[in-house]
């Protein structure tokens, strides 16, 4: 049975998302996890003007949850779901609870899902989750210079500088735009105006990474939630309709480095599911934990081909009001990155363009978006990787 | 290029001494397969025994075709560096007092890529020379060399956090009145030890050497009898927070079994000097070393023990001494786990018949007591833990490894060797 091929995927008719939220963000917090999912799920409850018993279906993702999991959640917060999952993605986590949910919506094991990330920060919580991330890292990464992610993507973006030539220059693009998108986002940690002057000038972490090339750690949660689109009528909800999701895991791992995701292997179906081309889309939320993996996304999505990521970014304006509006409330870079939220910040966002109701600069006529997920550093690269193609209420 | 060390000016008494600190300890059972290989020097990964994949990191299953067969075997040591970083930040202590750090990414030879230490003068994109070994954590460790030997480069700063190498090291020689003591004397003093502490048990009593000893550059003779507790406290009290390897060339070592002997006075003499002995230098010049693991150029490093390699399994033609050797050894696997929290590496030198006149009947191949003093200057050098040194030895351990039950066996039958 050697290379069987695989299924295609059935379409997601009827199926939408709702009620994005976001629990603004702080950098250090002593609230554990489940605080910062409680409020998230109350926010949605109150938000779509439900009980908590309406939520029949609970999807979860968290770092910072232990000893409980979304088991021990159902109990905490007085949830008696019918179908319950628990999402351990990291970055890939919102579009993969959101294609999760939606099936579970659409054959009838749930109504409406609750999908939540949130994540406690307290002073020395990053670096307990470091040295105990994954059992590989533990024996072969963080015993190496115990950099972290910094280090994980340093190499990466080495790699991927030299084998393109792409410049420092170029991921500052990125970073810039995304903190200008961010100055108009009420919950970005990041206030201040950011310089490509001051991006190349700025501290070294990891060579090649320097200070603006890395997220800030924080605590927060994110939500939404996932019904039939009827249900979203009835309650008067606006919502967005999923045109297709991928996800991927352990993609190419005979490449010696990471120099692609998974979505090379699934953008076509992607697409094709879809209905749309990358010419389509209105605005792009890639996971951007580092500039390097959102260029990487650009070409693994189909929106460049490989090794022209740079090119990409030097011909487009990447802010809300530019050619290719990106990463459009200031991204992980901008926002912070808390925990498992950093999965959902992209989602929710999109989510909240695609109805009208951005909390920052709104883009114009943004019809179509796509979502990206990428997460775990497992050992030298990330394994997961996920997109989903939303679409507003007049498309 | 690496620049040269230096050596270290006198110690200010009124300073702070750094605390050891380390880098991660935590690793999965299966990774101590790569460790304790890499305490040998070894550069082993494992591989598919249905299949033949090369897998890291450490699995418990082929990642190929699922077979549950993964052995460890050596692997060439060529590789490319593929991708680097200089790691500037870290959460963890023992590398936030390090920085910068060079690692990176390594495709190797044989055909799969790991992350690696990186050596400063590997050049850019350039070839490496792998190299396994133990760090302070005593967990096995990957380092990429440049491929052809440069100028100083033991030298290099991330290197030697890895090795023991005497140069600019105050090593103390428990016993020098033997060839062996003498032998060990010199051989520290060629590799650039900046002063080498010789013992002598009761100083007035002439012996043989002792003038071509003393002639030693560096060598500086000190009292000490390992038998007599007041003797090696009032050593440890003068020279102890100056040991930065200690290598206990003391031994006594008697023919025989125990049922031909009268008594027990030969074995009390044996356990005195081999096992008591041993206790008493590692209660004196223990603690020291241990809180100076991380002293600067001539921080504490190394303890040398020198075992018969039938410490392992007795051998009856002089078992009530490989007795004594048996129960050293097991002392030395407590010094390892005391002096775990320190870095201070603990390396045992299992070595076979030695060329001296307690060992006069037995044939060769021996060890001379110059080869010895050779092989564990060279496994300071490069960082090993655990050595064999002869071709006894050599061929012991590795029956040993296969089946201790079966050499045992081979041991207590008349002829066995």
């Amino acid at each position: 049975m050697a290379g069987r091929s695989a299924s295609l995927r059935q379409a997601y008719d009827g199926v939408v998302a709702a009620v994005p939220i976001t629990i603004p963000y702080e950098r250090f917090s002593p609230e554990p996890a489940h605080w910062w999912i409680a409020r998230a799920l109350g926010s949605l409850v109150r938000g779509a003007k439900i009980t908590p018993k309406d939520i029949d279906g609970f999807c979860v993702s968290s770092f910072t949850l232990f000893p409980d999991t979304a088991v021990g959640l159902t109990q905490h917060l007085g949830l008696t779901p019918r179908w319950l999952d628990h999402i351990p993605m990291g970055g890939a986590s919102g579009v993969v609870g959101l294609r999760r949910a939606a099936r579970a919506v659409q054959c009838g094991d749930a109504d409406i899902v609750a999908c939540v990330a949130g994540d406690a920060n307290h002073v020395d919580s990053f670096r307990r989750m470091l040295s105990s991330f994954s059992r590989f890292a533990q024996d072969a990464s963080y015993p190496y210079g115990s950099g972290g992610p910094n280090a994980s993507f340093a190499l990466m973006t080495d790699h991927y500088m030299k084998t393109y030539g792409a410049k420092r220059e170029d991921l500052g693009k990125i970073c810039v735009a995304q903190r200008e998108n961010a100055l108009s986002f009420p919950h970005a940690l990041m206030k201040k105006p950011l310089t490509l002057e001051q991006y190349m000038s700025a501290r070294p972490i990891a060579d090649p990474i320097a200070l603006f090339d890395c997220v800030m750690p924080c605590a927060g949660a994110d939500a939404f939630l996932v019904m039939s689109e009827e249900t979203a009528k009835d309650l008067g909800l606006p919502a967005v309709r999923i045109l297709s999701t991928i996800e991927r895991h352990n993609a190419f791992p005979d490449d010696p480095i990471q120099i692609r995701g998974g979505w090379e292997m699934d953008r076509e179906e992607l697409w094709s599911m879809a209905g749309v081309t990358p010419d389509d889309v209105d605005l792009l939320e890639t996971y951007d934990d580092y500039p390097i993996i959102s260029m990487m996304q650009f070409e693994d999505l189909g929106f460049c081909k490989k090794g022209e990521g740079a090119e990409f970014v030097r011909s487009h304006d990447l802010t809300n009001s530019g050619s290719f509006p990106h990463n459009t409330s200031g991204g992980q870079l901008s926002v912070g990155q808390a925990g498992a939220s950093g999965g959902y910040l992209g989602m929710v966002e999109a989510m909240r363009q695609l109805t009208g109701s951005a909390l920052g600069t709104q883009v114009e006529q943004a019809k179509i978006a796509v979502v990206s997920g990428f997460g775990m550093i497992n050992y030298d690269r990330g394994l997961c990787s996920g997109a989903a193609v939303l679409a507003g209420a007049g498309t | 290029m690496t620049e040269a060390i230096k050596r270290p000016a006198r110690k200010n008494p009124q300073k702070r001494t750094v605390l050891p600190t380390l880098p991660p300890t935590s690793r999965s059972r299966k990774a101590l397969g790569f460790t304790a290989a890499a305490a040998e020097g070894r550069f082993v990964l494992q591989v598919c025994e249905d299949c033949g994949a090369v897998t890291y990191p450490p699995r418990e299953a082929c990642p190929k075709c699922l077979a549950m067969d993964l052995a460890w075997k050596d692997m060439p040591e060529g590789g490319l560096l593929i991708a680097e970083t200089t790691i500037r930040t870290s959460t963890n202590v023992y590398f936030r007092e390090r920085t910068p750090w060079r690692s990176g990414t390594v495709a190797l030879d044989a055909g799969i890529t790991v992350l690696a230490h990186i050596h400063g003068d590997v050049a850019e994109d350039g070839r490496v020379r792998m190299i396994a070994r133990t760090d302070k954590s005593g967990q096995g460790v990957l380092m990429a060399l440049p491929e052809q030997e440069t100028a100083n480069m033991a030298d290099d700063r991330q290197l030697r956090e890895l090795t023991c190498d005497p140069k600019h090291r105050r090593v103390l020689i428990t016993d020098g009145r033997t060839p062996l003591g003498q032998a060990m004397a010199r051989a520290v003093s060629e590799a650039g030890a900046a002063v080498v502490f010789v013992g002598i048990a009761e100083t007035w009593r002439p012996y043989a050497g002792a003038d071509r000893l003393a002639a030693i550059p560096n060598v500086e003779i000190m009292a000490l009898d390992v038998t007599d507790t007041i003797s090696v406290d009032e050593l440890a009290g003068e020279i102890g927070g100056r040991v930065d390897i200690l290598i206990n060339t003391a031994e006594h070592v008697r023919a025989g079994g125990v049922m031909d002997r009268d008594g027990i006075v030969t074995a009390r003499d044996e356990m005195e000097v081999n096992y008591f002995g041993l206790m008493r230098l590692i209660q004196a010049f223990g603690p020291g070393m241990r809180f100076r693991g991380a002293d600067g150029v001539n921080s504490a490093c190394a303890w040398v023990n020198l075992l018969s390699v039938y410490a392992l399994s007795n051998w009856p033609a002089y078992g009530s001494t490989s007795a004594s050797q048996a129960a050293a050894y097991s002392l030395s696997q407590c010094l390892r786990g005391e002096f775990h929290s320190s870095g201070v590496k603990v390396v045992n030198a299992f070595f076979g018949p030695l060329e001296e006149d307690w060992r006069q009947q037995l044939p060769p191949p021996k060890v001379t007591p110059e080869g010895l003093a050779k092989a564990v200057v060279g496994a300071l050098r490069q960082g090993l833990e655990d050595l064999a040194v002869g071709a006894v030895a050599e061929d012991f351990l590795v029956r040993w490894k296969e089946d201790p039950r079966v050499l045992e066996r081979e041991l207590t039958q008349s002829e066995g060797v």
